[in-house]
């Protein structure tokens, strides 16, 4: 397989793909949630990926970051075919992950959270000092205020549980981050302190993915909009090429066609 | 979410003991310490603890002396606190064993069975008894994890079975530990030559502070928590939520079996009274007194220890004042019931950033 990806996209040199999925599909036994995706991720870019509840934008982050395997297609990391096998094996390529439930354990402290599951140990002991250190030092390199970082997660808001979150996944130095919906029960401000942590991390080099719902605001840190609707790719353009306008039209032309639709079964 | 926000207005708000400022330096960091103290679930436990050690000492002169502690702590303690431990490990991933007490009952006659028909060595007799407590613990595991069932019913079957193997292995009668074993059985708890009456107490304490530092500064602890606190989430951070649970069930297996071959000893019979679901859920009562959310993600191997010790206070005690056994259970049963509220409603009033 090495077709080039098709669709109208906008900017693509096969080379300077990071992350190339093809003919990518899921189906949860009669349930169809994705059908023949192809999307494409260019080194440093920040891919908005838009689309209403429940038209598949999760089950792919879910797939992208080797939670579940696709029912059918090709996944291309830099070039070469790979099956991501697990959790653990995505990372360990330089794919991570912010899911939208954030996966932040709200009985440990921030600094646990930010380390879980790739402590620094000590045989046989954690070593408790140094990722306390080095979570405050990357915290405060990122300009994420947090009261302490031996602070139970429970304790903290919307915004600084984000945070965290976002600084954990950047923690294993990924080339490629997901970020499911990190807006999502955020006001404008805290929602500022995620976007800025956006452009930091385009600024290191990351390339990112960021899964959205409400698309004005991530209109403005993405490079380029990919719109997903019921399962399919339907808009591939640069976020310049496009606005908030169009795509709010292409939703609400989708949910007309969804009601008339509904209407016609109905009579 | 609206309750995120109000969360946001407590962080900002003083730090945990700020409001102790003024006075000299030592003053602050006493008022700071004993904070700290009282916040700890443990603290209430421990004071409520050390208060009746006190009322029975001072109440009966027959309370605080050699043969009455060892039998406080080696006797009665002993077996509570080391079961507790595994069900603490346990609830806090988000499980429970209902037959731990039951693999302390079968463990001595593995042990009885191996050593007098097989001719087995005292020592292999032993490690194989143990190990049958960790293939229970992989049983229950493979219910619970592998095939799905809810811990309360995999653990309630595995009981029955338990205790109906014991029962027809031993045609329910007691025997006495076998004279070849009672060397050995010095080293578990045997006092039945020596008098000297600490040994269970002494494996019960070393087995607490072992698994303290497992559960607060191992990866092993630390994900334990994080699978009983948010399992989903643990999962996404790539922890193997099946070999966490596996896991806690065989270390609860396997005290279960120790426990067993402790009890036998001690009392140099091998019973198939012992045991059962009496020292199961007196190990539970033990692990909420102390503080164990049964929800998961909370719980110290500590609190668990103090809440045992608590359990064995009160029987040892009453037993020796001379008041009847039938109203413990009333005192008992109040004692959970406060914990537990205790518990909820603090963990309320937490939640609201007051404590």
């Amino acid at each position: 397989m090495t077709t080039a990806p098709d669709g109208e996209a906008a900017s693509a040199s096969a080379d300077g793909d990071i992350l190339r999925i093809e003919h990518v599909s899921k189906h949860y036994g009669a349930v169809v949630a994705l059908i023949d995706i192809n999307i494409h991720l260019q080194r440093g870019e920040v891919l908005g990926l838009i689309g209403d509840n429940g038209a598949g934008k999760s089950t792919l982050l879910k797939i992208l970051c080797g939670f579940q395997p696709p029912t059918s297609g090709h996944i291309f990391l830099e070039g070469e075919e790979v099956t991501l096998k697990s959790v653990d094996h995505a990372r360990s390529l330089g794919i991570d992950a912010v899911y939208q439930d954030l996966a932040l354990v709200n009985q440990l402290s921030v600094y646990h959270n930010m380390f879980l599951n790739r402590e620094r140990v000590r045989w046989p002991l954690l070593n408790q000092r140094a990722m306390r250190k080095e979570a405050k030092t990357r915290l405060d390199e990122m300009g994420i205020q947090i009261p302490s970082v031996t602070a139970e997660v429970a304790k903290l808001s919307g915004g600084q549980r984000q945070a965290v979150a976002v600084a954990r996944s950047v923690y294993s130095n990924p080339k490629i981050l997901l970020l499911d919906e990190p807006l999502a029960a955020m006001g404008v401000k805290e929602g500022a302190i995620i976007l800025d942590l956006v452009k930091e991390l385009k600024r290191r080099g990351v390339s990112i993915i960021i899964i959205a719902h409400n698309y004005a605001q991530v209109l403005e840190v993405c490079d380029r909009i990919n719109l997903i609707q019921g399962g399919k790719i339907t808009l591939d353009k640069l976020s310049s090429e496009t606005s908030a306008d169009q795509l709010t039209e292409m939703v609400v032309a989708e949910y007309r066609r969804a009601l008339e639709e509904r209407q016609r079964a109905a009579s | 979410m609206s309750d995120t926000a109000e969360r946001a207005a407590d962080v900002t708000g003083p730090p945990p003991g700020g409001r102790a400022a003024g006075g000299n330096g030592f003053l602050r960091a006493v008022r700071h310490g004993l904070g700290a103290f009282l916040r700890q679930r443990e603290a209430t436990v421990l004071v409520v603890v050390v208060a009746l050690f006190l009322y029975f000492t001072i109440d009966s002169p027959n309370f605080l002396t050699h043969p009455n502690m060892a039998n406080l702590l080696s006797g009665i303690a002993a077996p509570y606190i080391i079961l507790a431990i595994g069900e603490v490990m346990l609830l806090i991933c988000g499980e429970i064993d209902l037959s731990v007490g039951f693999v302390l009952t079968m463990s001595p006659f593995v042990m009885y069975f191996l050593v007098t028909y097989d001719g087995v060595p005292a020592i292999l007799a032993i490690i194989i008894s143990l190990i049958f407590g960790l293939v229970v613990g992989v049983v229950n595991g493979f219910l619970v994890v592998t095939l799905g069932l809810p811990s309360f019913i995999a653990t309630l079957g595995t009981s029955f079975v338990l205790y109906g193997l014991v029962l027809t292995t031993s045609h329910g009668e007691p025997v006495n530990v076998p004279a070849s074993l009672q060397h050995i059985g010095k080293f578990f708890g045997n006092e039945t030559t020596s008098g000297w009456g600490w040994s269970a107490f002494i494996w019960a304490v070393a087995l607490v502070a072992i698994f303290q530092v497992v559960l607060t500064q191992t990866r092993w602890g630390l994900h334990t928590v994080a699978v009983g606190g948010n399992q989903l989430g643990a999962r996404e951070a790539g922890i193997s939520v099946a070999r966490i649970k596996y896991g806690n069930f065989m270390i609860t297996g396997m005290l279960g079996a120790l426990v067993g071959l402790q009890v036998a000893f001690y009392d140099n019979t091998i019973d198939p009274a012992a045991g059962g679901y009496t020292y199961m859920f007196y190990a539970v009562a033990a692990a909420v007194l102390g503080g164990t959310a049964m929800l998961g993600g909370a719980g110290t191997i500590i609190g668990g220890f103090l809440g045992a010790l608590l359990l064995a206070i009160f029987t040892d005690g009453f037993a020796i004042i001379g008041v009847s056994a039938n109203p413990l259970f009333i005192v008992f049963g109040a004692g959970v019931l406060v914990a537990m509220i205790a518990n909820v409603q603090l963990g309320r009033l937490r939640e609201a950033g007051r404590t």
